[in-house]
């Protein structure tokens, strides 16, 4: 098929046509950096947590009087909820991964790197970190469901009582996670080195690390890396609230937090778990991407109604031009032209068009990018989007030309004859 | 002459259904989206006190040292004050009014054995606060100067805290119990909920949320009473009073243009002394004098997604009006037999321009009539996320007036250039191909 006619054809209305492949451009450059941003966020609500998420559920207890011995009753609680029916296991934690809150301390692998870190008043330097801490009971691994890669877990000799402070009291163990191992001590074995951690770490105290663990997410996700570093201390809460993990079937967990609550209320005279502060840890992480879900649905309905509106402008110029050439495809069909060439002169016109809202729309795409790098400090656009965008921005215009061209073709060739 | 070309753009948009639902329905999609995307925008990046902002100011000192390393698992400290510097300005009394403010949570109980004691959000801070904000008291007063001196223990309840706890009866005179201490309630305001709220910590819930009470602040550091938030940078980060630690929000009220010169004097020269002193280690030319909307504005509380959804909803109207403007331009064209006729038979070019330019209208008013739906709709379901911000995505009359215009107006640009090309159809061309 000769190009030429086609081309000399869509200079006539040039302005019609310069207008497609503005839109046709624009939709390309949007829906590109769209996807991108939604495969983003599809990467970042689906970052692995370490926990066994489906088996789990979270009771929080925050006692309004506390009493003179609150590890007592939380100890008396525990042991109660062990007890429950359906409850594998249960152990007490200071927090549990995407809750939204974190307590972190800086710490390092080395001597040499607490100087380097004090030296750069920061731990942003080679064998130090800023893990997430997380305080926890007997059994919180096994409940948890964390994964032991070297060393063990905490003896039964391990556990020290909490303080009300804000630092970490002295523990005898830590077990920490693989990414946080990395980064203090290299590729060497971690398991019987000393971590210096926090205030005390700072005065040349080190911590013995005796377990890792394969994956701990942090409370709260940082920007960057750094999200996968965390560490247990056995450290039992000493104030009046707690946090409780229960294990179980997850089909048992609705069941199992119903009688947790009860069972709790009547513990303790006045206390209350509101609803809030039990539920199943599938649910207290989907709160923490709550945020991410929506802006998914927003970027998923806008690339969607982008390309609807897009299609729609298409079928409906066709659909003008086809009307207003009935004649002059009646000629042709007249003079030999079989309905496969009418269809296919459409479409070719179309894939033109497109093509050339491509060409312009790839550029605008990466343009948008740097603009978005520059302002949301997003990364740079892989550039195997744009092939991808290129092919749907194809298919979208052929199949929204397609009925407007199968209607061309079915003009008869009798028209030619007839007047206007 | 206007009626008739009503008629006639009406019988025209009937003529073809299907393209004039496609077009109401491009209109109503891109001004849905965008609306209801400007509306979140919109509500917070609002002015929390209308009529009042405009005289109240937010002093920013940075103590922070040169070296001091921004961490990424923390906020900016700079953005709070810190004990020295709240009471250093406090003390000099150069505003018309000045307070400052931290939150803290306390344990709040009455003598009533049946109410069940509950945490509350408390807000501690000096005697200023309520008339500087127009916190509107409902009954007592506010603390005096006198209570802040001599860290009385004086507390003013919100309307529903006062309810929950003392009943219906007259609140002001008894007695509650915070943190185990016992308090006289001397004043009770209404439910204060400005949004954002501009005095609290940035990290705390600034669209949701309200104090429940309100506690002078030197008797809440008297008793040792629980603050939400500090951040410290230096190697004493346990005292609230350490000059590396900030944890405390201040704002002063200055009236007259000489005033806000003369306090702006007033902090540089402060933070030089500082400087000389050695307390300070930035030049004094880092402290400055925020007004209520360029503070909130440092502070960046808009969240990025929101901005990023505006421009996204910004960018689907354009495309959705460049698809507006191709429809319109073939199909305007495709008329040049009915301009030509018309023009033959004396019709001005400004006839035709007028007489297209109302019916790209009509479908700019339809369009908007749908956007509106649109962006009811999409509003409702942004309210049924739990987002901090998602409860204020509601349209004002102002939102709803500008989304019609942007519709109208919107449809009536696209329209123009099709307008434009249909009324410079050469007549005697087409009237020979008739």
């Amino acid at each position: 098929m000769k190009l030429h006619p086609m081309l000399s054809s869509l200079g006539h209305h040039k302005l019609t046509v310069a207008l497609l492949v503005l839109q046709v451009a624009f939709t390309c450059a949007i829906v590109c950096n769209a996807t991108f941003l939604i495969a983003q966020r599809v990467q970042r609500i689906s970052v692995v947590s370490g926990v066994d998420e489906d088996a789990l559920s979270v009771v929080t207890v925050s006692d309004l009087q506390a009493g003179d011995n609150p590890l007592g009753v939380h100890q008396a609680d525990l042991a109660a909820l062990r007890r429950l029916p359906g409850v594998e296991s249960a152990s007490m934690v200071s927090n549990v991964p995407l809750s939204g809150d974190q307590n972190s301390f800086g710490g390092c692998g080395s001597l040499e790197a607490v100087h380097a870190a004090m030296a750069a008043r920061s731990t942003e330097v080679p064998g130090c970190a800023s893990p997430d801490d997380y305080e926890v009971g007997t059994e919180a691994l096994r409940t948890l469901g964390l994964k032991l890669v070297a060393g063990r877990d905490f003896d039964a000799g391990d556990y020290v009582p909490g303080t009300s402070g804000d630092d970490l009291p002295a523990v005898p163990a830590i077990i920490i996670t693989r990414d946080l191992a990395r980064r203090l001590y290299g590729d060497g074995p971690a398991v019987g080195r000393s971590m210096y951690l926090g205030r005390r770490g700072l005065q040349g105290e080190g911590v013995r690390v005796v377990g890792v663990v394969e994956h701990l997410l942090r409370g709260s996700l940082v920007r960057g890396a750094g999200n996968d570093q965390s560490l247990l201390a056995s450290v039992e809460p000493g104030h009046a609230s707690v946090r409780f993990v229960l294990r179980s079937k997850p089909a048992d967990r609705a069941r199992v937090i119903e009688a947790a609550r009860a069972m709790l209320a009547t513990r303790v005279a006045g206390r209350r778990v509101p609803d809030r502060d039990s539920q199943p840890y599938t649910r207290i992480r989907a709160e923490y991407f709550q945020r991410d879900i929506t802006m998914i649905g927003l970027l998923l309905a806008s690339a969607l109604g982008l390309l609807f509106v897009t299609a729609l402008g298409i079928a409906g110029l066709a659909n003008f031009w086809v009307q207003q050439r009935t004649r002059t495809i009646g000629i042709r069909r007249a003079i030999g032209a079989t309905r496969g060439d009418i269809l296919r002169y459409f479409q070719t016109e179309n894939f033109l068009i497109v093509s050339g809202g491509i060409a312009f729309g790839l550029l605008l795409a990466l343009a948008l990018n740097l603009w978005l790098m520059e302002r949301y400090e997003l990364s740079r656009l892989p550039l195997f989007y744009l092939p991808i965008g290129a092919l749907a921005m194809w298919l979208l215009g052929q199949l929204a030309v397609l009925s407007p061209a199968l209607r061309a073709a079915a003009v008869p060739p009798v028209v030619a004859t007839r007047s206007v | 002459m206007f009626g008739y070309y009503l008629q006639m753009a009406l019988r025209s948009l009937k003529r073809s259904p299907v393209l004039t639902t496609l077009m109401v329905l491009a209109v109503g999609l891109g001004i849905g989206a965008s609306m209801s995307m400007l509306t979140v925008l919109h509500v917070m990046s609002g002015d929390p006190l209308p009529g009042r902002s405009a005289l109240l100011f937010r002093p920013y000192l940075n103590p922070l040292p040169l070296d001091f390393k921004q961490s990424r698992f923390g906020p900016d400290p700079s953005i709070k004050m810190t004990w020295p510097d709240a009471m250093a300005l406090l003390q000099a009394r150069k505003g018309v009014r000045q307070a400052a403010m931290a939150e803290g949570r306390a344990l709040i109980s009455s003598n009533n054995p049946d109410v069940r004691p509950r945490n509350a959000s408390v807000e501690f801070t000096t005697g200023d606060f309520f008339a500087m904000f127009g916190v509107p008291m409902l009954d007592g007063q506010a603390w005096s100067a006198t209570d802040d001196a001599q860290r009385a223990r004086v507390v003013v309840l919100s309307q529903s805290l006062a309810q929950r706890l003392l009943g219906n009866g007259h609140a002001v005179g008894q007695s509650v119990n915070l943190d185990g201490h016992d308090f006289r309630v001397v004043g009770v305001v209404q439910d204060w909920k400005p949004r954002p709220r501009f005095y609290a910590d940035a990290q705390a819930k600034l669209y949701s949320g309200s104090d429940d009470a309100f506690v002078p602040l030197s008797t809440a550091m008297d008793l040792k009473l629980g603050v939400n938030s500090t951040s410290g940078w230096g190697n004493d980060n346990d005292s609230l009073t350490s000059p590396t630690v900030s944890w405390l929000q201040f704002w002063v009220q200055l009236q007259t243009p000489a005033q806000v010169t003369n306090y702006r004097r007033f902090l540089h020269d402060y933070a030089a002394q500082q400087k000389a002193s050695g307390a300070y280690q930035r030049p004094p030319a880092d402290a400055r004098l925020y007004g209520m909307m360029a503070w909130l504005d440092h502070l960046n509380l808009v969240p990025g997604d929101v901005r990023l959804q505006s421009w996204l909803a910004l960018g689907f109207l354009f495309v959705c009006m460049v698809n507006i403007v191709a429809l319109l331009l073939a199909k305007y064209l495709r008329r040049a037999n009915e301009i030509s006729v018309r023009r033959a038979l004396g019709a001005r070019r400004g006839d035709i321009f007028v007489q297209f330019g109302i019916e790209s209208a009509l479908i700019g008013l339809a369009g908007g009539a749908l956007g509106l739906c649109i962006a009811e709709i999409g509003l409702w379901s942004i309210r049924q996320r739990p987002d901090d911000y998602a409860h204020m995505a509601r349209m004002d009359p102002s939102m709803l007036l500008g989304t019609f215009l942007l519709a109208v107006l919107a449809s009536v640009l696209a329209g123009l250039l099709p307008a434009w090309r249909a009324c410079r159809v050469a007549p005697a061309l087409q009237l020979k191909t008739l």
